[in-house]
């Protein structure tokens, strides 16, 4: 029975994991409610994971709704159902594309970099000093960018909403041949307040799990330069995944009726 | 090792990290204004020891009080409490690379609101200037700084509050001679001028035997020789012998692979 033996060591240590991460989380999320908060650190971090991503959103943003525009017209105009496309594209793009490609995105962006920063401030022992300095590194390092992340993905992807719409009409209109008065009114008239707000739900959690991920990786990381590219790596690739299983759950839950 | 009243206290102290015993079984004291340094091979346990005392790793067994107040098994409140006595020099700096030098020397008492941002800045310069260094270094990055110019901020980090006890990890290591032998005129200074309690860990005999009031030897989790750092040349050990004479030949063994 010996094959057994690393097939039990590879399910107690995925239970280890959840039950560390589970453990990290609960104690995060209780420090982003308890004071003292740090304002200065949580406007910063705005700064860093939303101003500064909004390039990478919007490109991803605006290339998103013009293959859209244009796979959507391919496969409708075999129907004869081109009219559709605007509605196609500003669901798909606020509903899906937008949280997820913007998740995703900054993820790679925001997730590695918080790792990074975090991971090499535990192998340089600077968590370890701000301990000594009767400050709890939770509260000072990893709350205020679980706050900066709930707060600025939503407008982060409501900029890429904007911006994906924006380049399904440029495709439409410009390659097309689309009447552009139509198309924003076919686009306008098929949005509903609901569309929006399921992605802007979705964008808050997946701004908690890229800034999670990111805490936890670096915050638990060991051995120098490569124990800090590991959970830069596993930052990313963890971020990267459960914004997928996540965004599967967080669609069920509010369309599962329609 | 036993003192009447010591400010530091250690009891049959043990940790062990999976089968690997560290400590087994610290007896220590540290009296009030004493100097006691601690040496040892690498890997015998010295830091082990150090942060068991400040909390950021928990003893299995054992007794470890400072002033009275038990720190094995303590909650966060009592050792934020217990934490606020103490003043680290860690042995890398362990300085914030995201804070300018003053705000790092002031980064304890600003986390404390003990003082406000333009009392803090002067408060970093009087305590710069305790060090040698001048107002100019206040505003840079601790990147711009040498090794020996960042030891020298963070000793003044570890001083700002006026602590009532002072660890020193390694403070010498890294240095080239002129500048280790001005970072041990520091400490003695530094800390007769505050009248702190101090313990050291060094395997740097010129600095232990600068700094010290009493040395002790710790040895495969134990300590092996304890006394005042005049005797140490005397001691009738033949293991501090070999280590404080830096002999290849003797009763320590390292592990070297051929």
């Amino acid at each position: 029975m010996n094959f057994l033996q690393p097939i039990g060591s590879v399910i107690l240590h995925f239970l280890e994991t959840v039950g560390r991460l589970i453990r990290f989380s609960v104690s995060a999320f209780s420090h982003t409610v308890r004071p003292p908060f740090y304002p200065r650190i949580i406007i910063r971090q705005m700064v860093d994971i939303g101003f500064y991503s909004l390039p990478v959103v919007g490109l991803t943003g605006v290339f998103a709704g013009m293959v859209l525009a244009l796979q959507s017209y391919t496969g409708f105009a075999r129907f004869s159902a081109e009219g559709a496309i605007a509605n196609v594209v500003v669901l798909s793009i606020t509903r899906e594309l937008g949280p997820v490609l913007a998740g995703l995105m900054v993820a790679g962006r925001i997730g590695a970099s918080l790792a990074a920063e975090i991971g090499t401030m535990r192998v340089t022992e600077q968590i370890d000093a701000l301990t000594t300095l009767s400050t709890n590194p939770m509260k000072f390092l990893v709350a205020p960018r679980i706050i900066a992340g709930l707060i600025t993905f939503p407008f982060l992807v409501l900029v890429a909403d904007v911006i994906g719409v924006f380049g399904g009409y440029i495709v439409a209109v410009y390659k097309l041949g689309f009447n552009p008065s139509n198309y924003l009114q076919n686009t306008w008239d098929f949005l509903q307040a609901e569309d929006v707000n399921s992605g802007l739900v979705k964008a808050a959690v997946f701004g908690v799990i890229v800034t999670l991920m990111g805490c936890y990786h670096g915050y638990n990381s060991r051995g120098g330069a490569q124990g800090v590219g590991m959970a830069t790596t596993n930052a990313v690739v963890s971020a990267s995944i459960m914004i997928l299983c996540f965004d599967y759950i967080l669609t069920e839950m509010f369309f599962a009726g329609i | 090792m036993t003192n009447v009243n010591p400010k530091i206290s250690l009891r049959g102290v043990k940790k062990a990290f999976g089968p690997k015993v560290v400590l087994d079984g610290i007896d220590l004291d540290v009296g009030v204004g004493e100097s006691v340094v601690i040496i040892g091979g690498s890997g015998t346990g010295k830091s082990v020891m150090l942060k068991c005392i400040l909390g950021l790793l928990h003893a299995d067994q054992g007794s470890i009080t400072v002033d009275g107040t038990e720190v094995v098994g303590a909650n966060a409140q009592v050792q934020e409490q217990v934490n606020s006595k103490f003043g680290m020099l860690f042995q890398g700096a362990a300085l914030f690379d995201s804070l300018p030098v003053w705000e790092n020397v002031s980064f304890g008492l600003l986390a404390q609101k003990r003082v406000d941002r333009d009392e803090a800045k002067e408060l970093a310069v009087a305590k710069l200037a305790q060090v040698g260094m001048g107002a100019d270094v206040a505003e840079l990055s601790p990147a711009e700084l040498s090794g020996g110019m960042q030891k020298r901020v963070a000793l003044a980090r570890a001083i700002a509050s006026d602590p009532e006890i002072i660890f020193f990890d390694e403070p010498t290591t890294g240095l080239d001679p002129i500048m280790a032998d001005v970072i041990n005129d520091l400490i003695v200074k530094i800390t007769r001028e505050v009248g702190a309690t101090a313990l050291s860990i060094t395997h740097d005999m010129t600095s232990a035997r600068k700094i010290a009031n009493r040395i002790a030897m710790l040895y495969e989790g134990k300590i092996i020789w304890a006394g005042p750092t005049e005797d140490i040349d005397q001691s009738g050990n033949e293991y501090v012998d070999q280590f404080i004479y830096g002999k290849a030949d003797g009763p320590i063994k390292m592990a070297v692979r051929a």
